[in-house]
């Protein structure tokens, strides 16, 4: 196990360092000179200069790249082109907000499409099951914001006005505001979500139901619930809920035109903006924290379906 | 008194008629046959077809010009007339939608076809060399892989349009950058089909011959993986939709006053109180055709999967 978790580690480390180095270039070098950037067409070349040299962009490559990867590293990804203020400033509150929406979609998504997935696995082939299966698979595709638009047109201002359309910054906002004002963007999400996870519920059921040890079970005796409880939900639901974390990157990338559409300033809502205003030490950082996320996120379901997985646990380092 | 007739059989020779049931061909007008036959593929197939139609013919379906300004108030409810209403500035968003199918079908067809046709490039050198190559470039894309394609695209598209005022995003530049950001799932999903066939006995067999690997590859592995392949298409195809229209709808492709179906809701949302109109019938076109395409792939990888 010890021998699985580090080499699983070492890889994610290894395409990490890779992922900072195509978005440094992406971010650094594909634009061409932040100078000519940020002081725009009229400036002058001697100040275009003198900027960039203040920046250090002046320097090599590689030499940039290790300064900007020390200090990301600890932390500090540096100051904003458009306004100097250092870019964490913005990106930490950004983040809070972004990580509170993520759970708040699993948490609206979770019971609702194991459910489903179950009751798809119970009712196989008939109608229900395909009636899931097919609902899933079309709310998986649909963009975000598109499902995010038409449930504020049903649930929003528009008719029913249970929940707002806007949430805007809920800076010092209670808790209760909060969960009102991000239901719809939350749910949006989470619908996105819903196919993916019933999917491998129902997977996972169906493969429980028509195991050996079901039918020992059900031959002993046992009453269905008895059944269904400790034999088949037990077994089928654990690799479900490590699926689950596999889709947090997923769900990133959702969040972007979802909090954009409700203007939400998470950390999808500032990758957009300091795109649309080319402030690319932001957008640098906003695209690996997003990254990191993916990783931790992976890492975490994989650890965990090894941890439930008695062959990956009990290996030994041979 | 004529003996019956026995089949002369000649050791090697094709065998005589009735031909055996699995020659390519039949399989394949099988499949085919399977495929066609389907409901959610004839559903699937309508409406999609419904949308290239509009694509290609918008203008001349839609009962006014996109752009037309000219019918008085803004924000006027769905009527006879004007059967989804009226935006913002007065235009007539039934013949918008219908106009709007074009920005999409324009770039999302071609963006998947180049996403597929690299990434199986690179699946197959992945799959057939394995070893270090597979090593190095699989680290690649898992590292890819970490950032959402969305995410991926804007980072992209903003760096290119580098030093140039604002965001300038055409549609050949659309493609590439979606197209990129489909390789290397593609690659991943055609790597492991390749990686079972390499050890085959008709590619130890060509290896023997001396082919090169180019032809190995080219003309011996890529028609027995020309399955999953197919299926990745039209699965990216639906994606790609979804890219364009949230990129769209993220500022990241036509611009005002064009029909862009993510662009007319990204421009009146925050009117939904107003004409709530404005925003749903472009948001159910997106939904409808992304839907629709994905029907059709869940068909297709059904019956390939078979």
């Amino acid at each position: 196990m010890l021998r699985y978790v580090l080499n699983r580690v070492a890889l994610g480390l290894v395409s990490l360092l890779l992922l900072s180095m195509m978005i440094f270039v992406a971010a650094q070098v594909l634009p061409g000179n932040p100078g000519r950037i940020v002081l725009g067409r009229e400036a002058t070349p001697n100040a275009v200069e003198q900027f960039n040299h203040a920046l250090g962009v002046d320097r090599p490559l590689p030499v940039r790249y290790a300064d900007w990867l020390s200090d990301a590293v600890r932390g500090d990804f540096g100051a904003n082109y458009t306004d100097g203020r250092a870019v964490t400033d913005d990106l930490v509150p950004a983040l809070q907000r972004s990580l509170f929406l993520a759970v708040y979609a699993f948490i609206l998504c979770i019971p609702i499409s194991i459910l489903a997935g179950v009751i798809a696995a119970l009712r196989r082939g008939r109608p229900t099951d395909r009636a899931i299966t097919v609902t899933g698979l079309s709310l998986a595709v649909i963009p975000e914001f598109v499902l995010g638009a038409i449930l504020v047109t049903l649930l929003g201002p528009a008719f029913l006005n249970w929940f707002p359309g806007i949430a805007g910054a809920l800076i010092d906002a209670s808790f209760v505001t909060k969960v009102d004002s991000l239901f719809m963007p939350a749910l949006a999400l989470a619908l996105v979500l819903f196919g993916y996870i019933a999917r491998m519920a129902r997977a996972g059921t169906m493969e429980a139901l028509d195991a050996d040890f079901t039918r020992t079970a059900t031959l002993k005796g046992l009453k269905q619930r008895q059944v269904m409880v400790r034999h088949v939900l037990r077994n089928g639901l654990l690799p479900t809920i490590a699926v689950i974390s596999t889709q947090v990157g997923y769900l990133f990338g959702g969040i972007v035109a979802i909090e954009k559409l409700f203007g939400y300033p998470g950390i999808g809502f500032l990758t957009v903006t300091s795109a649309q205003i080319k402030n690319f030490p932001m957008l640098l950082a906003c695209v690996l924290v997003i990254g990191v996320i993916y990783f931790v996120a992976t890492l975490a379901g994989d650890l965990l379906t090894a941890a439930l997985n008695p062959r990956v646990r009990l290996a030994r380092q041979s | 008194m004529s003996s019956p007739q026995l089949p002369v059989v000649v050791e090697g020779a094709p065998p005589l008629s009735p031909k055996p049931l699995d020659t390519p061909q039949r399989v394949r007008r099988e499949t085919l046959r399977l495929i066609l036959r389907s409901p959610t593929f004839i559903i699937g197939a309508i409406v999609t077809l419904f949308w290239v139609t509009c694509a290609f013919l918008g203008y001349q379906i839609a009962p006014y010009h996109p752009i037309d300004e000219s019918f008085g108030f803004s924000y006027e409810s769905p009527s006879w007339n004007h059967p989804f209403g009226l935006d913002r500035v007065g235009r007539d968003i039934f013949s918008r939608v219908i106009v709007g199918a074009r920005s999409v079908i324009e770039v999302a067809p071609a963006a998947s076809l180049l996403g597929v046709t690299l990434g199986s490039l690179l699946g197959l050198l992945m799959g057939y060399f394995s070893g270090w190559v597979d090593n190095i470039i699989g680290r690649v894309i898992d590292a890819i892989l970490a950032v959402p394609f969305i995410v991926f695209g804007i980072l992209l598209l903003t760096a290119l349009s580098g030093t140039s005022e604002g965001i300038s995003v055409s549609s050949l530049k659309l493609v590439v950058v979606i197209g990129l950001a489909f390789m290397p799932i593609v690659a991943r999903t055609v790597r492991s089909a390749v990686l079972v066939e390499r050890d085959l006995d008709y590619v130890q067999a060509a290896k023997l011959r001396g082919e090169r690997p180019p032809y190995i590859m080219l003309v011996e592995i890529l028609p027995n993986v020309m399955g999953p392949i197919v299926v990745e298409a039209t699965v990216r195809l639906g994606y790609a939709v979804f890219a364009v229209a949230t990129l769209a709808f993220l500022g990241y492709g036509p611009q005002p006053p064009s029909p862009d179906w993510g662009l007319q809701i990204a421009e009146q949302y925050s009117d939904i109180s107003l004409a709530w109109w404005a925003i749903v019938f472009p948001a159910l076109a997106i939904a409808s055709l992304v839907v629709a395409i994905n029907l059709i792939a869940d068909t297709v990888q059904q019956v390939l999967d078979q």
